[in-house]
């Protein structure tokens, strides 16, 4: 099945600015694949992003879109979809700017379990600001803040959207595009706080400083690493230690926030009719 | 006319209760303008606590008050702030826990009372001494009808404690007129 | 007097209430038609918070806690290009905090209030202590050249009008409002009568007509240098961004397009200063001395005054509402008329240096000055009054 995609993109504001290499682009027409299988009205479906090489995705997307602080794009959706629960809110962010600057509203986000598609970049660096280290750098990796390699630890971002009350958490790879359009097409059609990791590769600031060739090397680590969840589970514990889970890792239906709070309007409207 | 009083006392002594209630009796009377200030710790027990009610005929310009009409004092620590802060013919009304008369016993306004006593043994609730305090303030008040105040505590104690934040405010009432007897 | 005394009955229709000047935010934007509040909790302005989640719901608005101030900000903006008439309400703490998605706001023109009742800073400083500490993070703390309009109640009459006020500006040239209470008049209560939605005037942020989609540029050059704005979710597609932008909204990069945004941006206030600005003076025109004030410093200013003319002394007083943008051409009018000005503030002289630069040296400008935590009484500037009339 090939989608119409075009119809969603600013072609105008093509080409983007993403380098050669960078996996930003498969991650974005994934989206967007996903989105045109969801059925949802484009008109009636809002992008949020925050600062960085993710953030620039907004720009490139034909719906209402908003290009926000370094972080805080989940604290604008929130108050778009409260405002108005009949929005698709998506949410566009980084590794830095989702888990770094931005954690804290990630982690809330979650606990709401408010009805936000929030989909991050993870490509491990900083990579618009050439190459600082983020939360997803791996430890011992050099940075341009880490020249001596990194010593902070990873987040594991699905357990920590899922532990915080993600009710739709999915991990997928630029490697494999098709997953992540089936992850993204069903997350689309999940009521709750849906959290997509997207892996990608960025050969230029990250890749390169850590001696992982080009981009077609970082996309064969990807195949290598990032494995389906169900073959994970059957792996012997030593190894999985390198390893990640793909695929919708976890999903449960449970009351999403705008929906208690508009039970809440409605307790209030009749207890004040009467 | 501007009529300036400061109630004061300790956290948890509903002083700031009190001054809120002085305060919205004047609604019941179109004539009258009023501002109400507080001030208090951090905490929300213990410290030191006072509200500030200013009726006035005309619109207020300084909401705080400058020379007291009336003072309630419901501890020492606080006679002693704020004792001197009074008008010369201002009232001033402390409860008799903290040996009554040793302040300006040349003060004809002194009134040194069993505020706390009446609260809890004859309405049986320590905490509804501020009402009986505004009770006493009510007879220095020719301003206020009691009828509003009395209308005030309703509109503004906790649900199902009407009935005894009212009895405490008559026991006030009656508390002042024993003395003045 | 019991003859005057109201009926519980017409008390009510009357919607005379005793209400603190907290409380008055949340009243007055009911009235001016609040829909959305997003906040979190902070002494002396929790009562805000309180006040909306409370009552909201009823009125079919939205309320929500957020995790802190930075993300109640951007809640806000993102409620307001919904289409909400959107508030959150701080104290200085806070207000630092909102800075970063004030300017976002700003930028990308969503009409909003954000209400700042002042305590006594910086850092935790006197939580519950009033101050007027934040008049020029008001004006300056997010960064970078922006316009703001800063309005400040002295009442809590004013706080209600002022708050509709707020309302209105930012719907009217699509920029976040500051209202800016400080703790006396956030926490005092007076009794006051709340206006019905049809008693006052409101205004809406103009929309465009649904059947300009097609040729829809977000960020047009108007005669007004007022954009109209969709709600999201109309089909306009639009986009919004920080980065300096074009009509279309999106950045090019280029260094015109930022001198021409920044040019609206700032055209849209200046250009209507004479809407903006609001100020209540009570001038005799025989004056050689005025008092000059804002909020709840205001009120010790006019009891000083009134009592300064009784003893005969050629004084008197000018309140300023809006505290930003300032009231230049007023002040540079005045000083060339009368000797001298007295600034009383809550802080170790803030506003006081417009008035110096808009005074121009025509008039001798002092400052009564307060940062512990207490307030001004009057005798302190009727002290002042009497110095500098010698």
């Amino acid at each position: 099945m090939v989608e119409d995609i075009d119809r969603y993109l600013r072609e105008d504001k093509l080409p983007h600015i993403w380098c050669p290499g960078c996996g930003h682009g498969t991650v974005m027409a994934s989206i967007l694949r996903g989105f045109a299988r969801s059925g949802i009205d484009q008109d009636k479906t809002v992008v949020i992003s925050g600062i960085g090489c993710s953030g620039r995705a907004s720009g490139y997307l034909d719906f209402d879109t908003l290009h926000v602080t370094h972080g805080r794009a989940i604290t604008f959706a929130t108050g778009v979809k409260m405002a108005n629960p009949d929005l698709t809110v998506i949410v566009i962010t980084g590794d830095g700017d989702g888990a770094a600057i931005g954690g804290n509203h990630l982690i809330h986000a979650c606990r709401r379990n408010i009805d936000l598609k929030v989909i991050l970049f993870n490509n491990n660096i900083y990579g618009m600001t050439a190459g600082q280290f983020s939360p997803m750098t791996p430890t011992g990796a050099t940075a341009t803040t880490a020249p001596y390699g990194n010593i902070d630890q990873n987040f594991n971002l699905c357990e920590l959207a899922k532990s915080a009350g993600a009710t739709f958490v999915a991990r997928g790879a630029a490697q494999q595009p098709r997953q992540l359009i089936r992850i993204f097409k069903k997350g689309f059609a999940h009521q709750g706080l849906t959290f997509v990791e997207a892996i990608t590769q960025c050969p230029v600031n990250y890749g390169r400083r850590n001696n992982l060739g080009g981009a077609r090397d970082m996309l064969n680590w990807q195949k290598e690493h990032i494995i389906n969840h169900r073959k994970y589970q059957d792996l012997p514990p030593e190894e999985k230690e390198d390893k990640l889970p793909a695929g919708i890792l976890y999903q449960v239906e449970k009351e999403e926030y705008t929906e208690k709070y508009q039970q809440i309007i409605t307790a209030a409207q009749e207890s004040d009719d009467q | 006319m501007r009529k300036e009083i400061r109630l004061s006392g300790a956290g948890g002594q509903g002083m700031i209760l009190a001054g809120i209630i002085l305060a919205e009796a004047s609604l019941f009377d179109p004539e009258l303008y009023v501002v109400q200030t507080q001030s208090y710790g951090p905490e929300s027990r213990g410290g030191a606590s006072r509200a500030e009610v200013i009726f006035s005929n005309e619109p207020i310009d300084y909401p705080k008050v400058v020379k007291a009409d009336i003072l309630v004092c419901l501890t020492e620590e606080s006679l002693e702030k704020y004792g001197e802060e009074v008008t010369d013919e201002g009232v001033v009304i402390a409860d008799d826990s903290f040996g009554g008369g040793y302040y300006h016993p040349e003060r004809a306004n002194f009134y040194s009372l069993p505020i706390i006593t009446t609260a809890r043994e004859e309405i049986g609730l320590e905490v509804t001494a501020n009402m009986v305090a505004l009770g006493v303030v009510d007879s220095f008040l020719p301003e206020i009808d009691s009828s509003c105040l009395e209308r005030a505590i309703e509109r503004r104690v906790p649900q199902g404690t009407e009935e005894k934040n009212l009895a405490a405010f008559q026991a006030g009432q009656e508390l002042l007129a024993n003395v003045i007897e | 007097m019991t003859n005057k005394i109201l009926s519980e009955q017409d008390k009510t229709s009357d919607r005379v209430m005793l209400l603190q000047g907290d409380e008055a935010v949340v009243e007055g934007g009911l009235v001016a038609g609040a829909s959305f509040f997003a906040g979190y909790p902070i002494t002396p302005a929790s009562e805000i918070a309180e006040g909306f989640a409370q009552k909201l719901p009823a009125q079919g608005g939205k309320f929500i806690q957020m995790e802190d101030e930075i993300a109640s900000m951007g809640c806000v903006i993102g409620a307001s290009l919904a289409g909400e008439k959107a508030i959150t309400a701080t104290s200085g703490p806070g207000f630092s905090l909102k800075q970063e998605n004030l300017g976002l706001g700003i930028m990308v023109e969503a009409p909003c209030v954000v209400v700042n009742v002042q305590r006594v800073g910086p850092s935790t400083g006197l939580p519950t202590s009033p101050s007027q500490g934040d008049v020029m993070q008001a004006r300056w703390g997010t960064h970078g050249d922006h316009p703001i309009i800063a309005l400040s109640p002295s009442t809590v009459k004013e706080t209600i009008e002022l708050t509709i006020k707020s309302f209105n500006m930012a719907e009217k040239y699509r920029i976040p409002v500051i209202l800016l209470l400080d703790e006396i008049v956030g926490h005092m209560r007076e009794k006051v009568r709340v206006p019905a939605p049809a008693e006052v005037e409101l205004i809406t942020r103009k929309r465009p007509a649904a059947e300009d989609r097609d040729n829809f540029y977000p960020y047009l050059e108007t005669a007004d240098h007022i954009p109209p704005m969709p709600d999201y979710g109309e089909g306009f597609r639009y986009h919004s961004t920080g980065l300096f932008h074009d009509k279309t909204g999106f950045p090019r990069g280029k260094t015109e397009d930022a001198k021409k945004l920044m040019d609206r941006l700032m055209a849209k206030i200046e250009e209507n200063l004479q809407d903006i600005i609001i100020i209540e003076d009570e001038l005799q025109g025989d004056e050689e001395i005025i008092v000059l004030s804002y909020g709840s410093t205001a009120r010790s200013a006019i009891s000083a005054v009134r009592q300064a003319r009784e003893l005969g002394i050629k004084a008197g007083w000018v309140k300023l509402k809006t505290v930003w943008p300032f009231a230049e051409s007023y002040v540079a009018e005045i000083s060339n008329k009368v000797e001298k000005i007295i600034v009383p503030e809550l802080n170790r002289g803030q506003l006081i240096g417009e008035v110096k630069k808009a005074a121009a040296g025509n008039a001798e400008v002092s400052g009564i000055n307060k940062y512990d935590g207490t307030i001004i009484p009057p005798d302190e500037i009727l002290t002042r009054i009497k110095e500098v009339s010698k």
